[in-house]
């Protein structure tokens, strides 16, 4: 079975990418076995607490908290960019697992496809 | 062995700077549509110092003027240099 990698980069609400990306997550899971990485602003998918209704969007990273339901054991992020953003983990609305840069360049290594958003 | 497509400009996003954290031996970086402003002489210097080959895509380097401007480590590729990289690596990652 292929390994996909999913990886997001941008913040949410801003444009369109982080729920584009999410989807393609849900979509992976039917076939594939999933890994997902917030990278950099990516990050900001998961922060607590937000309220975009004014914005006409929703706060889809609920979603996230379904991915174990899915066969997504681990959410992975950067430590660096974590701390860089002042955020530690119970910041964000799920559980998820800090790792180094070398760690995440063994993820990318490790897997068949990744898609970016 | 896998190939970073990064397409936006350096002056603009970060994308290029997350790839170059994760560049490792063998890899490749192809620089396309915004993302060969990073090739240009006035571009990031950190790019030039990184011991991995860097190509252009040609057609985004001419329409944008700027192929007399070039750093000489870049190497330009047409569209099958495009397809023979996808192939010659066995991941891409994208940087946008």
């Amino acid at each position: 079975m292929k390994k996909l990698m999913f990886v997001q980069t941008h913040a949410p609400h801003g444009s369109l990418f982080g729920q584009e990306g999410l989807d393609a997550i849900l979509m992976g899971t039917a076939f594939a076995e999933c890994t997902v990485l917030l990278l950099a602003d990516g990050i900001f998918q998961l922060l607590d607490g937000q309220t975009p209704a004014a914005l006409g969007t929703r706060d889809y990273s609920v979603t996230y908290g379904a991915l174990k339901d899915y066969g997504v054991s681990t959410i992975y992020c950067s430590a660096s960019d974590l701390a860089t953003r002042g955020l530690v983990p119970s910041d964000l609305t799920v559980d998820v697992t800090p790792v180094d840069d070398d760690r995440i360049k063994a993820l990318f290594a490790e897997h068949d496809v990744i898609f970016s958003a | 062995m896998i190939l970073h497509t990064v397409n936006k400009s350096p002056f603009t996003t970060r994308a290029l700077a997350e790839c170059l954290r994760f560049i490792v031996p063998g890899d490749s970086i192809l620089l396309l549509e915004d993302g060969v402003y990073a090739a240009s002489k006035s571009g990031p210097t950190a790019l030039i110092d990184v011991d991995t080959p860097v190509y252009a895509i040609k057609a985004d380097v001419d329409a944008r003027g700027l192929s007399r401007h070039l750093v000489d480590t870049v190497q330009v590729v047409d569209y099958d240099g495009f397809v023979r990289l996808c192939t010659d690596h066995d991941v891409i990652k994208n940087w946008s």
